[in-house]
């Protein structure tokens, strides 16, 4: 799905646990996440730590597609 | 006798489903599960000595502590062939088998073979690395699979000879070996091209690689301006999933409109994906899909507008062929709206 939205013109953040995955899959934009059942969230957080916690990962998202990359790039930092 | 060391996940190990998919590597001596019937194949020649087996999501959160942990239980039993799988369409499971079957193979040199479903995403990874013979997309191929895996391990672990892709059954590697054939090159393409031309079939022997790349496109200039739209191969549906989506190889995908939505909730949303445990993304759909986050951001004036609608499917065993045709389809919509840039969320 990543590389049909690519082809179609938009960019595209992918935010996924397995990153090998998606870098076999062919996305250009990829924020590793947290964990497979939650990508974006951390039950064992309180209800607030854990929704800073995902701002902070789609912060970094929007970061990406602010950023001009010529290959298949990992934002990890 | 040549000893094996079968590796499975959890469900194959009779432990748990996705409940259970993020325990830690542990071994059994002898088969368990499929190990019986693979002991089977393998015949009077081998023995399986023991299992190892390992939460799907658990090896997949943790490539590198596991790996290691799994090597270390290979390496006391000293065996003289390692199997893994087979893993059929199962994602994180083909991973799984993949990365262990290559640091069984190049850390302690012992022959390795796997089974899997070529869209499996452990083909792409490892093909190059390992033998894996093709299997069909779920476990109702078991019995057709243990044989060509076996009789592949066997042979590899008694140092013989190994065949073509289409002889022995695995994936192609992308191996190529200078051989001695009969007839010319030209007749043989002449024949290839009659064959073809009467509808017979053939066998290239030269298969052009696939790659489906496509380039990044430039970056998004304005983000304060800009209208996001959220899409998930997460299965977060409305709760009680009106387009009923498969929990898993699904048909269809949604589309579902979020206009005034701040926060998924309980009592609103839930998953539809049969693929990993559901009990967070219904507790806490934003766990996958973003909404309250991205509220927010648009409140601060950080980005322009949350696209009104997501789109929504369930990754899991789902064909390639079918991702990309909703992908193609709703890409053209979200160019339609005017969306400049899409945040997509994996499980």
């Amino acid at each position: 799905m990543v590389k049909e939205i690519e082809r179609a013109g938009i960019p595209v953040v992918h935010i996924c646990t397995v990153v090998p995955i998606s870098l076999t899959v062919g996305a250009n934009r990829i924020v590793p996440a947290v964990a497979i059942p939650h990508p974006l969230g951390n039950p064992a957080l309180s209800k607030e730590d854990e929704k800073a916690l995902r701002k902070q990962l789609v912060l970094k998202a929007l970061k990406a597609l602010e950023t001009e990359v010529h290959g298949q790039t990992v934002f990890d930092k | 006798m040549i000893k094996v060391v079968h590796y499975i996940n959890q469900f194959y190990g009779g432990i748990g489903g996705e409940e259970k998919a993020d325990i830690r590597p542990e071994v059994r001596e002898g088969v368990v599960g499929p190990g019986m019937a693979l002991q089977g194949a393998l015949g009077n020649d081998a023995k399986i000595v023991a299992t190892i087996i390992c939460g799907d999501s658990y090896f997949n959160e943790n490539l590198e502590e596991a790996t290691e942990e799994i090597l270390q239980m290979v390496k006391n039993y000293e065996p003289d062939l390692f199997i893994a799988g087979p893993a059929f369409n199962a994602g994180r499971y083909g991973v799984a088998c993949g990365t262990i079957c290559k640091a069984v193979k190049e850390k302690l040199n012992i022959p390795v073979v796997s089974g899997m479903y070529p869209e499996n995403p452990g083909v792409d990874m490892f093909k190059k690395d390992i033998y894996i013979i093709e299997t069909a997309n779920a476990a109702t191929g078991m019995r057709k699979a243990l044989p060509a895996i076996a009789k592949l391990g066997m042979k590899l672990a008694k140092g013989e000879a190994i065949g073509s892709p289409a002889e022995e059954g695995y994936i192609a590697r992308g191996v190529r070996k200078n051989i001695f054939r009969e007839e010319r090159g030209s007749k043989r393409a002449v024949n290839m091209l009659v064959a073809k031309l009467k509808g017979e079939p053939f066998e290239t022997e030269y298969p052009m690689p696939d790659f489906d790349r496509v380039a990044p496109n430039p970056a998004v200039k304005d983000l304060k301006n800009a209208k996001i739209a959220l899409v998930t191969s997460g299965g977060i549906v409305p709760k009680g999933n009106p387009d009923r989506i498969e929990a898993s190889s699904a048909s269809k995908y949604g589309k579902y409109d979020i206009e005034g939505v701040m926060d998924l909730t309980q009592e609103t949303y839930e998953t539809a994906h049969g693929g990993y445990d559901p009990v967070y993304a219904n507790q806490d759909a934003d766990r996958v899909l973003p909404v309250d986050v991205l509220r927010e951001l648009e409140k601060e004036g950080v980005i322009g507008k949350l696209h009104r609608y997501f789109y929504t499917t369930v990754g899991n065993g789902t064909s390639v062929a079918n991702a990309k045709k909703f992908a193609s389809t709703f890409a053209q919509e979200l160019v339609a709206d005017g969306v400049q840039a899409v945040i997509l969320t994996s499980t």
